[in-house]
């Protein structure tokens, strides 16, 4: 965690990956700089002492969301849409002051923090991690469930209209 | 000189705020979904440094719920996203005014 060489690089890579993907006009670079935007917090996670949840990262944002969010991209040929550029006056004026805002808390928050101790290595083996979630969080866990659960019914819903649409 | 965890709640700052001016500058609903991508990201690492910080194995934890909710909303987003392209056959958010009084 407070290795300067891997962090100033890492932290470097995700913000110019991030910045990218606000400024590219076409989508599926956007697209392309969100993933190494998520392979860059992989990694992080690694310094972190976080292995497993990397390995979450790449497979579920990595492989599954940005997969989905080619695919859609390519299904609808929206391709190439209008930059930042396009936007209306006043809503860049409202983004920036907005952004303003955070930073300025930002730097309120930190000049004032007294940073804690660092405690013992956290134990973040996959049997560990079950343990906490199936002792701790098992009700939250059924939550996400009804959550999936009413996503897959939303998107039956969805998908049944849009069959009777094109007939 | 070492990484503390300021360093970390910068970086995360950055990249959310980022993904808010995406929100709130691009007119391409798939962009503005990547975004709130990006924030879920930058809460995320955030999670993942305070657990290392303290100690504490439930920040992963709770990494793990907002990767779920992030797949359903993703998801379910993206067949919106469909369905209003088959009747607005576009998906700027500028033409979706339907609600428009």
């Amino acid at each position: 965690m407070d290795n300067p060489f891997l962090f100033f690089p890492l932290a470097i890579v995700a913000l110019w990956s991030a910045i990218s993907m606000l400024l590219s006009r076409n989508a599926v670079h956007s697209a392309l700089y969100l993933l190494v935007n998520f392979a860059t917090i992989a990694v992080f996670y690694i310094i972190l002492n976080a292995p497993f949840l990397a390995m979450v990262q790449i497979t579920v944002y990595a492989g599954a969301i940005m997969v989905l969010f080619l695919f859609v991209i390519m299904l609808l040929g929206a391709e190439e849409s209008a930059g930042v550029l396009g936007t209306r006056r006043g809503q860049m004026i409202s983004a920036l002051v907005l952004g303003g805002v955070i930073i300025g808390s930002l730097i309120a928050a930190l000049t004032r923090l007294g940073s804690p101790a660092a405690a013992l290595l956290v134990d973040s083996s996959p049997r560990n991690l079950a343990v906490i979630l199936f002792e701790t969080y098992v009700f939250p866990f059924e939550v996400t469930g009804v959550l999936l659960l009413v996503a897959v019914v939303g998107l039956f819903v969805l998908s049944k209209r849009l069959v009777k649409n094109r007939g | 000189m070492t990484i503390t965890i300021e360093w970390y709640i910068a970086l995360t700052a950055f990249l959310f705020i980022i993904g808010a001016l995406g929100v709130l500058l691009r007119r391409n609903a798939i962009i503005i979904f990547m975004s709130v991508e990006l924030m879920l990201n930058a809460a995320n690492l955030l999670l993942v440094a305070f657990a290392h910080q303290l100690g504490d194995a439930h920040g992963q934890v709770l990494v793990f719920f907002v990767m779920t909710v992030a797949a359903a909303e993703v998801a379910v987003g993206l067949a919106l996203i469909v369905a209003i392209f088959q009747t607005k056959k576009s998906i700027d958010i500028g033409q979706i005014n339907l609600l428009k009084g």
